[in-house]
C-alpha cells in the first residue's frame, strides 16, 4: 500500500470517528455555516465540536505549516482529505477570511512574528477576520483609496471610511489598506495593516442589501491606533500584497461558477420544477436556455481543471484568474436567473416556510454582486485586454 | 489524466504547423478553389509519407496507434490553415469505422491500404439537409448473393474522389429506428452508383450520391447486419470531436489575426485596439476560445480512454465549438471593418469554412438536444 493510500485509510477512519452526525447533513441556512471568532454563535454543540476536532489536527487549514498550527499536508494529501470529506458529506468545519485571504498573504509576505501571532488563532477558529479595502470613492479604482494612517513615531493614527467590509460587525480583526504616504504616487504610498476591531474609534455599521441580508458593513475609522509591528511587509509597499490578495479573491469568487447551488445540476433542478414529457422538459424555450447554460458550465469546469493542471506542469499563462472570475460569476448569475424562471410565480415568495423564507429570490439577488465584488466584470475584461492580449 | 499536452503531442503540432504553412496554406486554397480539384495532387502523398494516414490505425495493421489527441493536433492546425485534404474522410472516418466494425479479413486488407495511402474512403450517412443518423432510409434488400442498395446520400465529404464508399443503409425497420441499420463497403465505380459533385461555400466540394439498385456481395457488409448503428454512432463521435478541433483551429486563427489587426489599424490617430468597446469584446472572445480549447482536449482524452462519458462530452464540445465559431467568425469580419468584406483579405475565408464544418454531422441545435437527451431532460 502506498503512503497516500495509508493516509487515505487513516483519514477516512478518523473522519468517521470525529465528524458528528449532524455535520454530515447539507447546509440549509447561512447560520449553518461556521465562522468561529470571539462572538461566534454556534447553532449546536456539534458544530463547535466539529470545528475543534478538525482544528486539533490543523485540518481547518490543511496545507499550512505545522509550526503555525496548520495541518502540514502536501497538496496530494489535502486533495485526499477533501475527497474523503466529500464522501462523508462532511460540512466545511470553518469558513474564514483568515484561512482564505489574510493567512496566505501572511505566509507569503508576513514577518515571523506576525505569522506566529495570527496564524494559529485563525486555524483554531478563535479570531475572525474582515477585509478593509474599498472606500466610498475607491471601488474599481481601488488604488485611489484615501483612508490614511499618520506616522506618530511609535504607532500610526488611522482615519477614514471603508465600505463593503464583509461581516465587519462580527469580525475580530481587520486587514486594511491605508495610505501611509500622502505624497507618493497612487500605488506606492499604501500599506497593509492589521488591527483589532475592538480598538477605540473602529465603528462597523451593517449595510442592508437588496436581498434583505446584511453581509457587508461600512466601517468608520476615527483616530484609530495601529501598532507599527502590525504592518504586513514593508511600509508603503502594501499594493503588491493587495494585488496578490485580489488575485486570490478572484480565484475564490470565480469558483462559485463551479459549485453554484450545491450538488444538483441545473438540468435536474429544471426537471423537478417543470417535469418532462417524452423525456424532454415541458417548456421548450426554457429547455434551450438550460441546455446552453449547462454546456457553458461544463466548458467552464473543464477549463478550471485545465488551468489548474497547466499551472502544475508549468505550462499556461498564469494570468487566467481574471477570465475565471469574469466567466464564473457571469455564469452564476445566469444560473440563478434561470432558477427563478424555472420556479415561476413560486420564486417570488419572500417569507414563509414553503420557500425557506425566500431562499431562492434572496440568493438570486445576492448573485448580482458576484460580478461587482472582487473587481467588476468590466475590470476583469480590462485586465485580460491589457495583460493577456496586449491591447492598450 | 492531466488536461495538458505531452511532449510528443507538442512535437506533432509543431511539425504539422511547419508542413501545413508551406503546403496547405490559404495560398493553396486560393489556387485550387476555382479548379476541378480542391487541393494539390501532391498533398496527400506527402501527408501519408509523414504517417498522418496511419495515426489512428493499430500497429498490428500497419498503423501507428497514436490516438485521438495526437490526430487532433494535426486537425486543429489544418483548421488554422484551412487545409483541404482526405485526412478527415479517410484517415479519421474511414480508418475508425473499418477498425471498429471490420472483420479480421476486412481489417487486414483495408487498414494497411489506408495507412499507406493506397486507399481513400468516404462515409455516406445523411440523406437530408439536416444531420439525422437515425433516419437512414437507403434500402438494403437481401439478394441471393448479397444485397441490393437503393436510395441516395447527400453532402458526402470526398464522395466524388474516394475509392471506397462506406454506406449506412437500412436492412430492416423503419425511418427513425436505430436497429436495422447496416453498413456496406461499396466501390465508387460500382454499377448503379452515380455521383454528383456540388461545390460549396468554402471553395471545396461534397458529393450527392444516388444508388440505383447497386448489387453488392455479402462480403461487402461491414460489421453485424442490422446492428451498424452503434459503430456508426461511435464513428460519428470521433468525427465530431475532430470537427470541433478543426473549428478550434479556425476560431484561434481568426482571433489571432484579428487581434493583430486591432493593434495595427490606426483611426483617430490611435490603434483601434486602444478602444475599450473593442477591448472588452476581444477579451470576451478570448475567454470563449479558452473554454473551447479545454473541451476539445477533454473530449479526445475521453475517446482515447474509451470513457463512457465520451458521447456526452463530444456533443457538449461540438455544440460549444459551433457557438464559439459563430462568435469568432462574425467578430473577425466586424472588427476588420470594410476590408473584412473583401476577397483580397484572408479573414473572410474563416467564416466560409466554419459553417460547413459546423453543419456537418450536426450543429449547435442537434448536439445541444442530444446532450440534454443523454442527461435526462
Amino acid at each position: 500500500m502506498t503512503d497516500l493510500q495509508v493516509f487515505r485509510d487513516e483519514t477516512r477512519h478518523w473522519l468517521e470517528e470525529h465528524c458528528p452526525p449532524s455535520m454530515r447533513t447539507p447546509i440549509k441556512t447561512d447560520k449553518d455555516q461556521c465562522w468561529g471568532g470571539r462572538n461566534a454563535n454556534y447553532v449546536s454543540d456539534e458544530q463547535k465540536q466539529w470545528m475543534d476536532n478538525m482544528a486539533s489536527r490543523g485540518w481547518t487549514a490543511p496545507t499550512w505549516p505545522i509550526e503555525y498550527g496548520g495541518g502540514g499536508l502536501s497538496k496530494a494529501e489535502a486533495k485526499i482529505l477533501s475527497e474523503e470529506m466529500n464522501k462523508l458529506k462532511a460540512r466545511l468545519p470553518l469558513s474564514s477570511f483568515g484561512i482564505w485571504m489574510i493567512g496566505p498573504a501572511l505566509l507569503k509576505f508576513g514577518s515571523e512574528e506576525l505569522k506566529l501571532q495570527h496564524l494559529p488563532p485563525i486555524v483554531r477558529g478563535e479570531i475572525r477576520w474582515c477585509q478593509g479595502y474599498s472606500e466610498p470613492n475607491a471601488g474599481s479604482d481601488l488604488a485611489g483609496l484615501q483612508a490614511k494612517a499618520v506616522d506618530m513615531g511609535e504607532h500610526f493614527i488611522a482615519n477614514g471610511q471603508k465600505v463593503w467590509t464583509s461581516y465587519g460587525d462580527k469580525a475580530d480583526w481587520m486587514f486594511c489598506l491605508l495610505r501611509t504616504d500622502p505624497d507618493a504616487k497612487k500605488q506606492s504610498g499604501i500599506s497593509l495593516v492589521l488591527f483589532d476591531m475592538q480598538t477605540p474609534g473602529v465603528t462597523p455599521k451593517p449595510i442592508k442589501l437588496i436581498s434583505g441580508s446584511s453581509p457587508f458593513c461600512e466601517t468608520f475609522l476615527d483616530d484609530v491606533r495601529v501598532e507599527k509591528n502590525q504592518v504586513v511587509g514593508e511600509i508603503n509597499q502594501g499594493w503588491t500584497i493587495a494585488k496578490y490578495l485580489l488575485t486570490h479573491e478572484r480565484e475564490m469568487i470565480g469558483g462559485f461558477g463551479l459549485t453554484g447551488a450545491g450538488s444538483q445540476t441545473l438540468g435536474q433542478f429544471a426537471v423537478e420544477a417543470l417535469g418532462t414529457e417524452h423525456g424532454r422538459l415541458t417548456d421548450s424555450v426554457l429547455r434551450a436556455d438550460v441546455i446552453r447554460w449547462e454546456i457553458d458550465a461544463a466548458a467552464f469546469a473543464v477549463t478550471a481543471e485545465r488551468v489548474n493542471d497547466e499551472a502544475k506542469s508549468g505550462q499556461g499563462i498564469g494570468a487566467t484568474s481574471a477570465m475565471l472570475k469574469y466567466y464564473g460569476t457571469e455564469l452564476n448569475k445566469r444560473r440563478y436567473e434561470l432558477m427563478m424562471k424555472l420556479h415561476g410565480n413560486d420564486a417570488m415568495e419572500w417569507e414563509g416556510e414553503a420557500s425557506k423564507d425566500g431562499w431562492l429570490p434572496r440568493t438570486w439577488l445576492r448573485t448580482k454582486g458576484n460580478s461587482i465584488e472582487g473587481g467588476t466584470s468590466e475590470v476583469q475584461l480590462n485586465i485580460i485586454a491589457k495583460n493577456i492580449l496586449g491591447l492598450g | 489524466m492531466a488536461l495538458v499536452h505531452n511532449q510528443e503531442h507538442q512535437m506533432l503540432k509543431e511539425s504539422a504547423q511547419g508542413f501545413l504553412r508551406e503546403f496547405g496554406s490559404i495560398t493553396e486554397l486560393r489556387k485550387y478553389r476555382d479548379s476541378e480539384e480542391d487541393f494539390s495532387p501532391l498533398l496527400w502523398p506527402q501527408m501519408v509519407e509523414m504517417g498522418w494516414a496511419a495515426i489512428l490505425i493499430p500497429e498490428s495493421y500497419g498503423g501507428l496507434g497514436f490516438g485521438q489527441v495526437g490526430m487532433g493536433q494535426i486537425v486543429e492546425q489544418s483548421g488554422r490553415m484551412l487545409t483541404a485534404s482526405p485526412l478527415f474522410s479517410t484517415a479519421i472516418l474511414g480508418a475508425s469505422i473499418i477498425n471498429l466494425a471490420g472483420s479480421e479479413e476486412q481489417k487486414a486488407q483495408l487498414l494497411p491500404a489506408v495507412a499507406s495511402g493506397q486507399l481513400t474512403t468516404a462515409l455516406a450517412v445523411d440523406e437530408s439537409a439536416h444531420h439525422a443518423p437515425n433516419n437512414i432510409g437507403l434500402a438494403a434488400e437481401k439478394t441471393a448473393v448479397g444485397f441490393r442498395l437503393t436510395g441516395s446520400k447527400r453532402s458526402v465529404v470526398d464522395g466524388h474522389r474516394a475509392d471506397l464508399l462506406i454506406v449506412a443503409a437500412r436492412s430492416s425497420g423503419s425511418l427513425g429506428d436505430s436497429k436495422g441499420v447496416s453498413l456496406f463497403l461499396v466501390e465508387s465505380k460500382a454499377a448503379g452508383v452515380s455521383i454528383e459533385k456540388m461545390s460549396t461555400v468554402d471553395g471545396r466540394s461534397v458529393a450527392n450520391i444516388s444508388f440505383d439498385g447497386v448489387e453488392v456481395a455479402t462480403e461487402a457488409l461491414l460489421g453485424d447486419e442490422e446492428l451498424g448503428f452503434r459503430v456508426l454512432s461511435k464513428t460519428l463521435d470521433i468525427g465530431n470531436a475532430h470537427l470541433a478541433a478543426e473549428l478550434l483551429g479556425i476560431c484561434s486563427e481568426a482571433f489571432e489575426r484579428t487581434l493583430q489587426y486591432l493593434k495595427e489599424r490606426q483611426q483617430f490617430g490611435v490603434s483601434i485596439g486602444s478602444f475599450q468597446a473593442l477591448q472588452h469584446r476581444a477579451a470576451h472572445w478570448w475567454s470563449e476560445i479558452e473554454l473551447a480549447k479545454s473541451l476539445v482536449l477533454k473530449c479526445f482524452q475521453a475517446l482515447d480512454a474509451d470513457d463512457i462519458k465520451a458521447p456526452i462530452l463530444v456533443s457538449i464540445s461540438k455544440a460549444k465549438l459551433c457557438e464559439v465559431a459563430d462568435l469568432s467568425t462574425n467578430e473577425a469580419i466586424q472588427m476588420h471593418g470594410g476590408v473584412g468584406m473583401t476577397d483580397e483579405y484572408d479573414i473572410g475565408f474563416f467564416i466560409k469554412r466554419a459553417r460547413p464544418v459546423q453543419a456537418l454531422f450536426g450543429g449547435y441545435s442537434y448536439h445541444s438536444d442530444r446532450f440534454a437527451g443523454m442527461t435526462g431532460y
